[in-house]
C-alpha cells in the first residue's frame, strides 16, 4: 500500500500535467470559456430556486433563509462529487488508447478526472463568498479553518470511491447506467435541498449511514448555519472511513490492473 | 555484454470473445482468489507461444511475420503493457514504445501542449520536456503549427510529432511497431538516421517491420514469428529469406488455387460451347464488343481448345516469378479436326487491366499450314522485364481475321517480384554509369 502511495506521489507530475490539459481543453472553443466555471453553478442554483420557490413553494423548508444560498452550500460540492464519480468511472474506457498503447499508469486517470472537478468546485466558490456576502452573513474565522479539512475528505472519499468505479467499469458495462441512477437516487437522499433537521428520526440513521450527508450538513453547518461547528467528529471519523475506502479501491484497482490492457 | 532482455517461455492467451465474461459476477471480480479465470480452449487464442529469447543490450533485434502472427503481442509483453500469461518477461532499462505514435494527443489542444503532456507520459519531467522541446519540434518538421491545435494537423504532422516526443524520451530500449509505413521517404531516413544513433549509444531497439530491407539491413539479429511461434531466429539474412520463401510458397498456393476456381467457372461455358457445336455448327459464341475492356472470360467456336496451360521459372511450374528472370508459358491444344487458318496469340495485362504486352504468330507473320491432333505451344520469355505486381494472362487460338476457336481472357494469374521498388509497367535492362566526381555510399 505504502509502495503504492510512493508511486502516485511520483506521478504527481503527471497528474498535474493531465489535470491542467483537462481543465485547459473542457471549455475550449466555446464563447465564454472559463466563465463557464462560474455560470454553470449559477444556471443550476437558478433551476432549483426557481423550482423551490415558484413550482414546489409548498415543500420548501419554511425556516431556511436565506434558501438559495442554502441550496448552493450543498449543491456545489454534490455537483463535484457526481460529475466526478460519473467521468472517472469512464475515464479508462475513453482513454483506452493510452492503457493499450502506451504504458501509462492507469490509476491516475480516475484520479485526474476526481481533480479536475475539483478544479471546476474550487472556480466556482468565488461566487459562494459573493452570496454570503451578499446576504450579509457572517463567517467565523475558526469554523473556516475546518474548510479545507471537509474538502480534503471529500476528496479521498471520491478518489476512494472513483477507482472501485473506474476498475469495475472496464468489466461491467452496466455500471456506467447504473451510477446515474444511483446518483440521481443519493441526491435525494442526501440533506442537500431539504435541512437534516427536516429528516425524520426513523430516516436520521440513514442519513448517518450516508457519507456524503455528513459532507453536506459540515459544509452547511460551515458557511451557513450560525453557531459552531458541531459536526466534527462525524468529519473525523468520515475521514477515517474515506481512507480506508481509497486504500480498498486502490486494492481492487491493483488487482485488476493487468486485465485492462485486454478488456477496455 | 548483458541482456536488455530477457524472455523466458512466455505465452499470451486471449479469449476469443473478449464480451464473454471474465468473471461471473460482481463478487467475483471483487473477491475471487484467481484473476485470470479458467480460460477453456474453446474460447482461448494463444497470441504468443513459449517464446524464449534474449536480447543484448545495444543491438537491433528484428521481429518479422505476417499479420497477427503475434508480433505487437510480443512487444506490448516487452513494453509491459500486458502480462504474460505464463512465462517471464525480464526487461533492465527503461523502454519507449512506439507502437502507436501520438497515443497520448488530445486534438483539441495545441502541439505545443501536447509535447508537454505526452513527454510527461512517457516518463519525463515537466524541465526535461523543455529542455528538449526545441529539437523534437525541429526533428518532427512542424514548426509553423506547433500553436495550432493538433486536430488540425495532417496524419503525417501527427506521426512524425508523436514519433519525435517518443524517440527524444531517451529510452534504454526503443520498441518500434511498423512506424516506418506511415512517413515519407524523407522522413522514414530521418527515422533510420535516428534509429542508428541510438544504436551507436548503445542502447536496443526492437523493430517489427514488414520492410524486410530494413531489417536485413538495420539489425544485427532478427526472429520470425509464425502464429505465435518463433520460425526462425538468427541472422536476419536467413530469417528473411526463410520467411520469404515461405511467403512465396503460400502465394503460390494461392495463386493456382484461383486460377483452378477461375477455370473450373469457365469450364461450364466450354460445356455449353459444345453442345451448341453439336447441334449447329454455325452457331459461334461472340467475343464481347470490346475486346480491350472485357473481364475475364472464355469464348470460342471450339474447333482448336485450350486443353491446359502452365506457367513455368527455371525450376519448374509456378505462379511467382522474379523481375528479369526467364518464364515459359506452355500451352496444350488440340485439334479434333483438321484446321488450315490459326493464330495463338499470348498477352500480359497488369493488376490496371493495362496490356503490358501482346503478341502472336500472325503479328510476327507466321503463315499457318495445318494442325491436327493434340500438341504443344511454348512461349518462352527469356527476361520477364516487368516490374513487381500482380499479372494476368490472356491465351487465344483464333483465325486470321479474328473469329475465334478459344480465347482464353484473363483466366490466368501470376506475380513478379522485384528487389528494386521500381515503378511503372517495364522494366527494361539498364545500368547506371557516373564519372568518378559523383559518389554513392557502398551498400
Amino acid at each position: 500500500m505504502l509502495i503504492n502511495l510512493r508511486q502516485l506521489f511520483r506521478y504527481r507530475g503527471l497528474i498535474q500535467t493531465l489535470v491542467v490539459r483537462d481543465v485547459k481543453v473542457r471549455y475550449r472553443g466555446s464563447i465564454l470559456g472559463f466563465f463557464w466555471s462560474f455560470i454553470n453553478p449559477l444556471l443550476l442554483l437558478l433551476v432549483y430556486t426557481f423550482v423551490f420557490s415558484v413550482v414546489l413553494k409548498g415543500f420548501r423548508p419554511v425556516d431556511i433563509e436565506p434558501y438559495a444560498l442554502f441550496l448552493f452550500c450543498g449543491l456545489l460540492p454534490w455537483t463535484w462529487f457526481s460529475s466526478a464519480l460519473l467521468e472517472s468511472s469512464n475515464s479508462l474506457i475513453v482513454n483506452s488508447n493510452l492503457i493499450k498503447k502506451v504504458l501509462f499508469p492507469a490509476e491516475v486517470l480516475p484520479i485526474v478526472s476526481v481533480l479536475s472537478h475539483m478544479v471546476h468546485f474550487v472556480l466556482a466558490l468565488p461566487i459562494l463568498v459573493i452570496f454570503i456576502v451578499f446576504y450579509g452573513k457572517s463567517l467565523q474565522l475558526i469554523e473556516l479553518i475546518w474548510f479545507p479539512v471537509v474538502i480534503l475528505v471529500q476528496l479521498v472519499l471520491t478518489i476512494g470511491l472513483a477507482l472501485f468505479l473506474s476498475a469495475l467499469t472496464v468489466h461491467f458495462r452496466d455500471v456506467r447506467d447504473l451510477l446515474s441512477n444511483v446518483l440521481t437516487l443519493w441526491f435525494f437522499a442526501t440533506p442537500i435541498i431539504y435541512p437534516m433537521s427536516m429528516v425524520p428520526s426513523a430516516g436520521k440513521f440513514m442519513m448517518d449511514l450516508n457519507p456524503f450527508s455528513h459532507l453536506a450538513i459540515a459544509y452547511q453547518e460551515i458557511l451557513f448555519f450560525d453557531g459552531h461547528f458541531g459536526h466534527w467528529k462525524w468529519l473525523l471519523v468520515l475521514l477515517v472511513v474515506s481512507i480506508v475506502l481509497f486504500m480498498c479501491g486502490y486494492a481492487l484497482f491493483d488487482r485488476l490492473r493487468d486485465s485492462f490492457a485486454e478488456e477496455v | 555484454m548483458k541482456a536488455a532482455i530477457e524472455i523466458d517461455h512466455a505465452s499470451k492467451i486471449y479469449r476469443r470473445y473478449p464480451y464473454r465474461r471474465r468473471f461471473s459476477t460482481l463478487k467475483s471480480a471483487i473477491v475471487g482468489r484467481k484473476l485470470l479465470g479458467n480460460i477453456k480452449n474453446t474460447g482461448a487464442f494463444t497470441a504468443v507461444n513459449q517464446i524464449s529469447l534474449s536480447v543484448a543490450q545495444g543491438s537491433a533485434f528484428g521481429i518479422i511475420g505476417r499479420n497477427g502472427s503475434g508480433k505487437s503481442t510480443l512487444l506490448k509483453l516487452v513494453a509491459g503493457i500486458t502480462k504474460p500469461t505464463s512465462g517471464q518477461v525480464r526487461v533492465n532499462g527503461r523502454v519507449s514504445a512506439l507502437i502507436e505514435l501520438g497515443a497520448g494527443f488530445h486534438p483539441e489542444i495545441s502541439g505545443r501542449e501536447n509535447v508537454f503532456v505526452n513527454g510527461v507520459m512517457l516518463g519525463l519531467s515537466k524541465r526535461e520536456v523543455a529542455e528538449r522541446f526545441d529539437a523534437i519540434v525541429e526533428f518532427a518538421e512542424v514548426e509553423k503549427f506547433i500553436d495550432a491545435p493538433v486536430k488540425t494537423y495532417s496524419s503525417g504532422m501527427y506521426m512524425r510529432l508523436g514519433f519525435a516526443v517518443a524517440v527524444h524520451v531517451d529510452p534504454d530500449i526503443l520498441i518500434v511497431d511498423e512506424v516506418l509505413a506511415v512517413g515519407d521517404e524523407g522522413f522514414n531516413l530521418k527515422c533510420l538516421d535516428k534509429f542508428a544513433e541510438f544504436k551507436r549509444q548503445g542502447k536496443t531497439i526492437i523493430l517489427v517491420s514488414h520492410g524486410l530491407p530494413i531489417v536485413e539491413q538495420f539489425c544485427d539479429e532478427a526472429i520470425w514469428l509464425d502464429h505465435g511461434k518463433m520460425r526462425a531466429h538468427g541472422d536476419p539474412r536467413r530469417v528473411v529469406a526463410d520467411y520469404l520463401t515461405d511467403v512465396q510458397q503460400s502465394e503460390e498456393k494461392l495463386l493456382s488455387s484461383e486460377d483452378q476456381k477461375v477455370l473450373e467457372a469457365s469450364q461450364i461455358d466450354s460445356e455449353n460451347i459444345d453442345t451448341t457445336l453439336s447441334n449447329s455448327l454455325l452457331t459461334v459464341e461472340e467475343p464481347p464488343a470490346d475486346m480491350f475492356r472485357s473481364a475475364q472470360g472464355r469464348w470460342g467456336s471450339g474447333e482448336v481448345k485450350i486443353i491446359n496451360l502452365s506457367m513455368e521459372n527455371e525450376e519448374g511450374p509456378s505462379h511467382v516469378f522474379h523481375t528479369g528472370m526467364r518464364m515459359t508459358i506452355r500451352i496444350r491444344v488440340s485439334a479434333p479436326k483438321l484446321v488450315d487458318d490459326f493464330v495463338f496469340g499470348v498477352s500480359v495485362f497488369n493488376a490496371e487491366g493495362v496490356c503490358c504486352y501482346g503478341t502472336n504468330t500472325d503479328i510476327e507473320a507466321m503463315v499457318p499450314e495445318t494442325m491436327v491432333g493434340d500438341g504443344e505451344v511454348i512461349f518462352n520469355i527469356e527476361q520477364l522485364n516487368l516490374v513487381e505486381g500482380t499479372y494476368k494472362l490472356d491465351a487465344a487460338i483464333h483465325t486470321r481475321d479474328g473469329r475465334s476457336y478459344d480465347y482464353h481472357r484473363l483466366l490466368y494469374t501470376f506475380r513478379v517480384k522485384s528487389s528494386t521498388k521500381d515503378v511503372g509497367i517495364y522494366r527494361p535492362p539498364h545500368r547506371w554509369e557516373f564519372t568518378p566526381n559523383i559518389c554513392f555510399r557502398k551498400p
